[in-house]
């Protein structure tokens, strides 16, 4: 060991920082060791950081979502947000999860009347057959006047439940398009 | 005050605020069946009865006015007290609990005899066609601050009156008695609240479903408001009676509404019997006064936004394309109506109601009966593998070969991948962007309804039939891009703002919509989230580079205004109550209002300003009238329309309960919705020897409701991993139950296990003379995801909330035994679980024949078991 080296561990002793190098709590620059103060957060390394919300609790606490190469390498609270400003609950925290996880499945399953089993099929040809099924349904099952004699131009046939995490957008158009094919039994969450 | 909600575990991150209040000096008080960690840092803990918080909040009421607690210049001028009521109207205490109109015939009530003298008063919200004027009869016309009103609050029939009145017997020693809460700690309560209203103070009431999930869930919070009205704590800083909702974006499902019986911005949806044509639906759901006296803009404007160019004033804006209602056609009733075979075909977008929604096993059945079945979520929930998945298959009642539903599973795109806004509780819209491209066939459900408009459309291009012009016409030209076609959001939203029809500019505010077919609006309330073409909802301007009331960040409806009704935060003349408590005022100099928010009132109308008999419309507000959206511009301490079960909040016992009521011989909600069905059985009314224990149900931090957001992580299942009971001690040793091992919990509708959690944080109360135990359920576990347990919502049967069709879920009764769950039939839907029981009558006589009356057809069915 030379001497020069020997100055320097003096220099970053833990005891000297604290008493001259004003770190009196040691929770400060005396924390740090040669390889902790290489250490970089995961988000520097982000090429893009995009605005969110979390999707959970009604709360609305602001997300930061890090996007690096087209991958999200992580979510943290946006401390920007004067709802939240920049914190997380457990289920908010996870979100890097929810939106990442193995758990999602990325193709469309179907299953055959009596079947024990999914099936994949293309997602194309599914939205065909949802399509078609919607339009059966409504051609079999359309009222125009109620049983009392009233005008009421719709379908009982089919129903539709929504959770309330979707977009307000989203929200829009399922109401209007199945507004528009007579459907009136639409519910959300928001009922329950 | 926090009741009826478990903040600090629910909504985590809002409670920082309630910790930061705490440490300015504000009391903290609890009202709850258990103890949590909300409890933990109030000043106070109150457990009381589950579905005993009207009793309290009424014993509230009571102290207030009879101990002159009230905020007299607030009261008499900013709610309806002085108000002279109808001689006709009888009260609660004269008709055994009921209140006058009740109409056995029928079973429901008119709200006839409930009027203010003289004046027909027409409701906000709520119930507004429940008194559609039988042969076109008028409303008659309700002159602001005019009329029969009484400003020394004494006469007997004024509001003020019948509302001291109706709470006399709401006393401390009721609370001691029906609520379990001890008299002391009531009056504590009582005195620290009080002692934090007034011109320099203010309270604030937070609640979540632990005040709606009942079967008379609606006059919880309308007790609330009476509290907060007497105390002069609503549209003051500090003040309110906020709705802590559970998802990102139900406020904004409320607002544009996937609910049935409304169109966005809280429009109503035609009903078949009167809504005949776009001027009958405007005579109706329009009031003459306040501002619901603007709903044909809104109307017209919403229907130029959906048919366009098809919508003209000769064909009255094709209102003739809307559906019309019959009646309940809500989830349960539906639901019902599934299980009898009426239904092909159900989608459900990010829900998962087999654990969710009451009584799962009713649901299967329904699902069971479907043609096809939709489910769109991040992987196969309950709900869409209902037929290999449910306690009925497992015990082989059902064979997954029986079941003919189609089932379509479709992934979604998480909100990283897609654009969009949520409405979070304060109605505050925020834009979230995206961030990556879903992974596979995921898809935002904009792209699945988007291509599903456009396959219909042209499944049915060339259709001369007149069912299909509704389809046909209607605007579905959202620009795509992407190699997956996905709709542009904001062009979702620019139709949601508004523009007007000739160059497509968009409309700064919902103030400048017409009724002339000159502008079209997707949701009025949502004018000016995009005013100016500028993405309102994007703006994220630092907390720390705006006012306290960061009016830059995000937009809130209505016009940004961050809080409701805040002209009452000044007081009649325009000035502010206290300087203290200044938020919005009447500036003389610029004759405007002015303050930190965006002034709820209309800009240039004086505090001195009344209105005349020849006034119409939005000029019949009156300068001192805060609740611009109430006919009569005040707060309503008495509801003289729009509820449908009585025009104050009273106490009735749940639809299953351990004891009798105490105040009324009507023991339950008259109104309430019931499903009369085998399989939904309920218990005896009261006292119910099978089902001895009251039960109530809650969330957890590390869940998410039906767990489809958070049974499938790790990193949150570790944390919550499995099903667990709440129990007192005394419970335990009565049962035999040990901490850590399992227990059996057993209603008429379902049998689940789960592990036993011995604890003081579920106390058991002394209730009307005898001991009361009650059993706490966290209920997000279901058969599928990383940690499985039973759906506790198997317990629980279909009872309804008559205003709103909210189920009962907080508070029930069931039993529980220690050891797993037996080899025995868990559902009642494959046969009766329990020999039928007949016990006292919920109803008085005349109300007996309520449950058909809401619309529930569902009522009458005696469809047979499985």
């Amino acid at each position: 060991m030379s001497r020069d080296d020997r100055t320097g561990l003096v220099a970053r002793w833990p005891f000297l920082q604290q008493l001259i190098g004003g770190d009196r709590s040691a929770f400060g620059s005396t924390a740090y060791s040669r390889r902790t103060s290489a250490i970089r957060a995961r988000t520097a390394e982000a090429d893009q950081v995009v605005a969110s919300v979390c999707p959970y609790c009604a709360v609305g606490c602001g997300q930061s979502v890090y996007v690096k190469s087209g991958r999200i390498i992580d979510i943290e609270g946006d401390p920007d947000s004067p709802v939240s400003r920049g914190r997380l609950c457990p289920k908010g925290a996870a979100t890097f999860q929810l939106v990442t996880g193995a758990h999602r499945v990325s193709s469309v399953l179907y299953r055959r009347p009596h079947a024990t089993e999914w099936e994949t099929i293309p997602l194309e040809t599914a939205m065909d057959m949802v399509a078609e099924r919607v339009r059966r349904t409504r051609e079999e099952t359309w009222e125009e006047t109620s049983d009392d004699g009233a005008r009421v131009r719709r379908t009982l046939g089919f129903a539709h439940l929504g959770g309330a995490t979707l977009d307000n957008e989203e929200n829009y158009l399922i109401k209007k398009l199945f507004t528009a094919l007579g459907a009136i039994q639409i519910e959300n969450q928001a009922r329950i | 005050m926090i009741q009826g909600s478990n903040m600090a575990e629910c909504h985590p991150v809002g409670f920082g605020w309630v910790m930061e209040a705490k440490r300015r000096g504000a009391k903290i008080i609890h009202v709850d069946p258990r103890f949590t960690r909300t409890s933990a840092v109030a000043d106070i803990h109150v457990p009381l009865r589950a579905g005993s918080d009207i009793a309290f909040l009424g014993a509230l009421v009571n102290y207030i006015i009879s101990n002159d607690l009230y905020f007299r210049d607030y009261v008499v001028n900013y709610t309806n007290a002085p108000v002279i009521l109808s001689e006709d109207f009888r009260d609660t205490d004269d008709l055994d609990g009921l209140f006058s109109g009740w109409d056995p015939s029928k079973g429901r009530y008119s709200s006839a005899s409930w009027q203010y003298e003289g004046a027909d008063v027409f409701p906000a919200s709520g119930q507004r066609e429940a008194e559609a004027p039988d042969g076109g009869g008028g409303v008659r016309r309700l002159v602001q601050d005019s009329g029969e009103r009484d400003t020394s609050l004494q006469h007997p029939r004024c509001v003020f009156q019948v509302v001291k009145k109706h709470y006399a017997r709401y006393t401390p020693e009721v609370v001691e008695s029906v609520c379990g809460v001890p008299r002391d700690l009531f009056l504590e309560v009582a005195e620290q609240l009080c002692a934090n209203s007034g011109r320099e103070r203010t309270s604030a009431f937070c609640y979540a479903v632990g005040w709606t999930q009942h079967s008379i869930g609606v006059q919880y919070i309308r007790a609330a408001s009476i509290v907060q009205l007497l105390l002069g704590n609503i549209g003051r800083p500090g003040g309110g009676i906020l709705a802590l909702r559970g998802h990102a974006s139900i406020q904004g499902s409320t607002d544009i509404p996937t609910l049935y019986n409304l169109l966005p911005g809280y429009l109503p949806m035609p009903k078949a019997a009167n809504d005949t044509s776009l001027e009958t639906y405007i005579s109706l759901n329009a009031s003459p006064t306040g501002w619901w006296s603007q709903l044909p803009r809104y109307i017209v404007s919403l229907l130029k936004a959906y048919f366009g160019d098809a919508a003209t004033p000769d064909n009255d804006f094709c209102y003739d394309y809307l559906p019309r209602l019959t009646g309940d056609h809500s989830h349960m009733s539906t639901v019902a109506d599934m299980a009898d075979g009426k239904l092909r075909g159900y989608f459900v977008m990010g829900e998962n109601p087999t654990v969710g929604s009451m009584h799962g096993a009713l649901h299967r059945k329904g699902l069971r009966k479907l043609e096809w079945l939709v489910v769109r979520d991040f992987a196969p929930t309950e709900t869409a593998e209902f037929w290999r998945d449910a306690p009925e298959i497992a015990r082989g009642e059902v064979e997954p070969t029986d079941i003919a539903t189609e089932v379509f599973f479709f992934p979604c795109a998480a909100h990283t991948e897609k654009d969009g806004s949520f409405t979070n509780t304060q109605r505050m819209l925020q834009w979230h962007h995206a961030a990556v491209p879903p992974p596979g066939d995921c898809r935002s459900e904009l792209h699945f309804l988007y291509h599903l408009g456009t396959r219909l459309k042209r499944l049915y291009a060339g259709s001369a039939d007149p069912k299909d012009r509704p389809l046909l016409d209607l605007t579905w030209d959202y620009p795509t891009s992407g190699a997956h076609d996905e709709p542009d959001a904001e062009a979702v939203l620019a139709e949601v703002n508004g523009f007007r029809v000739a160059d497509r500019a968009p409309v700064a505010s919902f103030t400048e919509l017409a009724d002339d077919g000159s502008t079209a609006c997707g949701c009025w309330i949502y004018s000016g989230s995009r005013a100016g073409g500028v993405n309102q909802t994007a703006r994220r301007v630092p907390a720390g580079e705006q006012s306290w009331v960061a009016p830059e960040w995000g937009w809130a409806w209505p016009a940004n205004r961050r809080l409701l009704y805040n002209r009452a935060s000044a007081d009649p003349e325009g000035r502010p109550w206290s300087e203290r408590k200044r938020y919005v005022w009447w500036d003389e100099d610029e004759r405007r209002w002015v303050g930190h928010d965006v002034p709820d009132f209309i800009p240039d109308r004086p505090p001195s300003y009344r209105p005349d008999g020849d006034s119409t419309g939005i000029d019949t507000i009156s300068g001192n009238s805060p609740f611009v959206m109430q006919s009569d511009g005040k707060g309503w301490l008495f509801a003289p329309n729009g509820l449908l079960d009585g025009p104050l909040p009273t106490h009735y016992e749940p639809q299953e309960s351990v004891v009798d009521n105490e105040l009324y011989p009507q023991r339950c909600n008259p109104a309430r919705m019931e499903w009369r069905r085998r399989d939904n059985p309920y218990h005896r009314a009261f006292d119910d020897q099978r089902f001895p224990y009251a039960i109530t149900t809650y969330r957890l931090t590390e869940h998410h409701t039906a767990g489809g957001m958070s049974r499938w992580l790790s990193w949150l299942s570790e944390l919550q991993p499995e099903l667990f009971c709440e129990v007192s001690p005394e419970l335990a040793s009565e049962r035999g139950l040990v901490n850590g091992g399992w227990a059996t919990i057993t209603t008429a509708r379902g049998e689940i296990e789960t592990r036993v959690l011995v604890t003081r944080r579920v106390p058991s109360l002394r209730v009307r003379g005898r001991t009361v135990h009650q059993i706490g359920l966290p209920y997000h576990w279901g058969g599928k995801g990383l940690v499985v347990g039973d759906a506790v919502n198997e317990l629980i049967g279909f009872v309804a909330d008559p205003n709103v069709s909210i189920q009962e879920s907080k508070a029930l009764t069931g039993d529980i035994a220690p050891g797993r769950r037996s080899r025995n039939r868990r559902v009642v839907t494959s046969g009766a679980l329990a020999p039928a029981a007949d016990g006292p009558a919920r109803d008085l006589p005349a109300a007996e024949g309520h449950a058909g009356a809401h619309g529930s057809k569902a009522a009458e069915s005696r469809e047979g078991d499985a």
